[in-house]
């Protein structure tokens, strides 16, 4: 579905990715961890088109799509949620997931996102995504608007921050509901035990390079016993 | 009624027909097209100047009255002077509006000078949508005014809004508001091209517990221009708001200019004023969504506006 051939990208003079070498199969659920600055961000938005590869190509179902705008890539089935959620002055959240849905969409499912992401959809349809919103219930409606684009490609940048831990714990189960009923992979960057627990295969990126990606299975007790001290934490411990 | 104003008029008052069972009072090229009165609301014609009083009956309650003025081709001046008197307790909705339309290099102005007098317990929503259309290069000016005068516990929320078409306009509303009166103001306004918006409010709090609330959102395209000015006089025990958020474009201008003055050891008054352009993460984030950059914008404007 997705491969990504020797990708690199500089900023300010910088090194940020280097020679990534990556495919990602349909119906797979990866998750992509190591720790900070290791240029995970970087990578997700470059696959969503938000950053361009200083060097190297990125295909989507056998497509070059290296310089495809984002909208173009959203519209052929890449969807992107945000660590930091934006907010907007007067659009509201029926608003964002019908915009989401990008089709007719009745209030019944709109509700049943927001439902799986823990809100109660009669106090916040009609919400202003503003600064109104705190941090939790922002960052549970991008994981709303995410899941009604119902994507070839959902790409979801480190979700558990910001969130408390019964939202967590809603997010585990949302994940594992994706996997059932969407046709389509899902790339998670996180540092959560619990999400890497889930996941098909682990990527591990590094200092702008992937250091391991394989089979959870394999990677996840390596990653345990070794590095778990320096990025991989559960989130009960986090909080 | 001739085609324009019937296409101003579903624009600026939602009317597709005249309103059978309501109020109302249709301006045309300054006369009359159209005008009812209902058991609770008499509509009168003035004898001294042009325009029309609107007498509300103490107690009525849920009845829509519409007064919306409509110019329909260039070389038109008009100037219209409305009173309403609304009774004791009387909780209705009033629909103005005006449209202009030009179709010649000739210019077309309305002045609508719009006094509200609020008697005890009275409650008003006031809605004023003001578009102008027409292919003729003629100027098209709108430049509404009104005065409120909120007695005890009265409130009175006025939603006005300006999206599209008129050139320039200058936009006064001055309220003095009694004990425990509330008086609340949306503003929306959209300029483009080298159009100009001036809105100026002005609010005396002289009762004790009274409130205002004045808010405006705006959106300035192209090389327009907007001026807003906000003061409020605390007089008293009093609470005062007045924001001012804006989006900026392209070449355009715009100002804010708060003036508070507070008269009373206990009065609250308040001013926000942001402006700013749309946030590049505002538009990447709708892109993400499957907008393309300008659907993004408009979505963002719209949103902004709605």
């Amino acid at each position: 579905m997705l491969e990504l051939k020797d990708i690199s990208f500089s900023a300010d003079g910088k090194k940020i990715l280097n020679h990534i070498n990556l495919k990602i199969d349909n119906n797979k659920f990866i998750v992509m961890t190591g720790p900070n600055g290791g240029g995970k961000s970087t990578l997700a938005k470059m696959i969503a088109g938000i950053n361009i590869p200083t060097q190297g190509k990125i295909l989507f179902d056998g497509e070059d799509i290296t310089t495809m705008p984002i909208y173009q890539r959203a519209q052929k089935g890449v969807a992107f949620a945000f660590q930091q959620p934006v907010r907007f002055k007067g659009i509201t959240v029926k608003d964002l997931i019908a915009l989401s849905a990008n089709q007719q969409i009745n209030e019944k499912k709109m509700c049943g996102y927001l439902f799986d992401v823990g809100l109660c959809p009669k106090d916040y349809l009609k919400r202003e995504v503003n600064t109104n919103l705190s941090g939790g219930e922002i960052k549970r409606i991008e994981i709303a608007t995410v899941l009604a684009r119902n994507a070839k490609l959902t790409i979801f940048d480190e979700p558990e921050a910001g969130i408390d831990l019964w939202s967590f714990n809603h997010l585990i189960a949302i994940f594992q509901k994706l996997r059932e009923q969407q046709e389509g992979s899902i790339l998670v960057i996180s540092h959560q035990e619990r999400i890497l627990e889930i996941a098909d295969e682990i990527i591990v990126l590094a200092n702008g390079q992937i250091s391991k990606h394989g089979p959870t299975q394999e990677i996840l007790p390596e990653l345990l016993h070794k590095e778990r001290c320096k990025f991989c934490i559960r989130q009960e411990e986090s909080i | 009624m001739n085609k324009i104003t019937k296409k101003l008029l579903s624009m600026v008052s939602d009317m597709d027909d005249l309103p059978e069972n309501s109020a109302f009072n249709i301006r045309e090229d300054s006369s009359c097209a159209g005008r009812h009165s209902t058991e609770h609301v008499e509509i009168v014609g003035k004898t001294d100047v042009p325009g029309i009083d609107i007498r509300i009956k103490p107690n009525t309650k849920g009845e829509s009255i519409y007064i919306p003025a409509c110019i329909t081709k260039s070389n038109v001046d008009d100037l219209v002077y409305n009173d309403f008197y609304v009774g004791e307790n009387a909780d209705v909705i009033i629909v103005a509006g005006c449209g202009v339309h030009t179709d010649s290099e000739e210019s077309s102005q309305h002045n609508g000078i719009h006094r509200f007098f609020l008697e005890k317990g009275a409650k008003v929503l006031y809605l004023e949508k003001h578009v102008g259309i027409g292919k003729g290069t003629g100027k098209r000016f709108i430049n509404p005014q009104t005065y409120m005068e909120l007695a005890e516990n009265s409130y009175m929320e006025m939603d006005t809004s300006q999206i599209k078409g008129v050139d320039s306009t200058k936009r006064t509303s001055k309220a003095k508001l009694e004990k425990g009166a509330k008086l609340v103001i949306k503003e929306k306004i959209m300029t483009h091209g080298e159009q100009f918006a001036e809105t100026n409010f002005e609010v005396e709090l002289n009762g004790e517990d009274s409130g205002a609330d004045l808010m405006s959102r705006s959106v300035a395209r192209d090389h327009s221009k907007q001026v807003f000015r906000s003061i409020i006089n605390g007089n008293t025990n009093c609470m005062g708001h007045s924001q001012c958020d804006a989006i900026i474009m392209d070449t355009a201008t715009i100002s804010a200019i708060p003036e508070l003055t507070a008269n009373h050891i206990d009065a609250q008054l308040i001013h926000e004023a942001a402006i700013g352009k749309i946030a590049g993460e505002q538009i990447t984030k709708l892109m993400t969504l499957g907008l393309n950059e300008e659907e993004a914008e408009a979505k963002i404007v719209e949103g902004f506006l709605k």
